[in-house]
């Protein structure tokens, strides 16, 4: 089936345009060094970003699950914001940070394009990956809070040393999906005008009439997710023969 | 002097279904005093209020002299002295059996690691469980995670121990080690009171029996007085049912 495939494309009649536009190995040679260091500002975004994500993410989460009426506000404020980002586009988010708050023309506000960048992937993945954890958190039975309490621990120290360390443990295969996903949606920063690997790939393409430099962009994510995924599949894997171990110990 | 414990009038609901209807009970320094009754008789929620694990309707609790449901009371002074046991364990399972023992010194009591830690390598060994010191709770037979979850309670030195039916979540062959270390915290003096469907150890265990029907104690007196001549109806009903099933 792959190879009459292959065929019907390769027979295609605009195959050769397509070959020579699109799959130029002179022009993918030529591009890959500098979109490659312009990759690195992807890396950068990501690395930056994560932390933070995986940070106000747990907050978020953590608020969320507060009971008693005095949280109410929190708990409405982190839904409400959950909801918004989890709606709009990423690139909306990105275009109207980016574009708009250094428009603001105020002193004090960053006008890097990066920057807004960050900003704009934070809030809507903290939005995300707060779901994920709140379900580790709702995952880790009432009975092992009250446990923690009836030590004699604080709400919040019942989080810290084991709530939390367990609805962890449980959620980092759907975290490390998301972080794939910011992996990817780094690109999106190019629609504000950073350098970043799609944007310098769409320069390169631009100046030549050539598009191989979006191969040469696409190699380079599939280079970094790629393994992400594996080693998602593997912690998944993981976690399954570990709870399949438990179940015949029971 | 006050008593260890002082129940009076204690009431219990959960959404429209009231569980305690009205509970007086008092337990005195170096006690054991064994809950009998059916499932569903308000045992466990009567521990959990003593705990204030769940907050009560109405009524009283003092704990050595003090009202510990009075407002403003702080619920996590309150539980630094009271242990609790649960039926179903409740160890942390991502921590070692070390760690499940000193978490409660070394962050509410601020215990630094080592002596936290000595003090629960000496009371892990006095009870047999040294070796399992590093070994993670799904690691352990029921009866050794519930001797650890005992040993978690005991490490905070508390002056009461709640015993919520410690023993009905493990197969038979394990009950006797879980219930021999019950007992010989009972004979070193330590202020208890035991939820239980094992009767011949209320029996031998405890210095008063009180008989716990639909959220009311109907009945309570030295073990002898209960289990060989009960007064009441229920009492003697549900002694003959457990009887008949050959559990006493």
């Amino acid at each position: 089936m792959f190879t009459g495939l292959a065929l019907a494309i390769v027979s295609a009649p605009g195959w050769d345009e397509f070959r020579r536009a699109f799959l130029s190995g002179h022009r993918f040679a030529a591009d890959f060094p500098e979109i490659a260091h312009a990759f690195l500002l992807n890396v950068k975004i990501f690395c930056i970003a994560e932390p933070i994500i995986l940070a106000l993410a747990l907050v978020v989460a953590v608020v969320r699950g507060i009971p008693g009426p005095v949280f109410a506000p929190f708990r409405v404020l982190a839904i409400a914001y959950a909801d918004l980002f989890r709606g709009v586009p990423t690139i909306l988010v990105i275009l109207m940070l980016g574009l708009g708050m250094p428009a603001l023309g105020l002193s004090w506000i960053p006008t890097s394009l990066t920057f807004w960048g960050v900003v704009s992937l934070v809030l809507v993945y903290t939005a995300y990956v707060s779901e994920v954890y709140r379900a580790g958190l709702e995952s880790v039975h009432p009975s092992q809070e009250a446990a923690a309490r009836s030590l004699g621990l604080t709400r919040l120290q019942g989080l810290r040393y084991v709530i939390v360390p367990q609805a962890v443990r449980r959620v980092v295969p759907p975290l490390l999906n998301d972080f794939i996903g910011l992996q990817k949606d780094t690109a999106l920063v190019s629609v504000i005008g950073a350098v970043e690997a799609l944007q310098q790939a769409s320069i390169d393409a631009a100046a030549t009439f050539n598009f191989t430099s979006y191969l040469a962009a696409a190699v380079l994510f599939v280079a970094i997710t790629v393994p992400l995924t594996r080693l998602t599949d593997w912690l998944l894997a993981r976690e399954r023969r570990r709870r399949q171990a438990a179940a015949v110990a029971l | 002097m006050s008593a260890a414990l002082e129940i009076e009038g204690l009431h219990k609901s959960f959404g429209g279904t009231e569980v305690l209807k009205g509970v007086d009970l008092a337990v005195e320094e170096h006690e054991a005093v064994c809950l009998i009754g059916a499932s569903g008789s308000g045992k466990s929620t009567l521990l959990r209020c003593v705990n204030l694990l769940e907050p009560i309707d109405s009524g009283r609790i003092v704990v050595a002299g003090r009202e510990i449901t009075a407002r403003g009371v702080d619920v996590n002074e309150v539980r630094k002295g009271i242990g609790i046991v649960f039926q179903a364990f409740n160890l942390f399972p991502h921590m070692t059996v070390l760690a499940n023992v000193t978490l409660g010194p070394r962050k509410v009591l601020g215990l630094p690691r080592g002596q936290a830690e000595a003090e629960a390598v000496e009371l892990l060994g006095r009870f047999g469980l040294e070796r399992r010191r590093d070994e993670y709770p799904d690691r352990l037979s029921g009866g050794q995670q519930q001797r650890v979850a005992i040993l978690r309670a005991l490490a905070m030195k508390p002056k009461l121990l709640l015993l919520d039916e410690v023993t009905s979540a493990l197969d038979p062959e394990l009950v006797g080690e879980v219930l021999a270390l019950v007992r010989e915290l009972a004979e070193a003096g330590m202020t208890m009171v035991v939820a239980t469907h094992e009767m011949g150890f209320a029996r031998e265990l405890a210095d008063r029996v009180y008989f716990l029907d639909a959220g009311r104690i109907l009945e309570q007196g030295p073990p002898e007085q209960i289990f060989s001549a009960p007064q009441e109806p229920r009492t003697q009903q549900f002694l003959a049912r457990i009887v008949a099933a050959g559990r006493l």
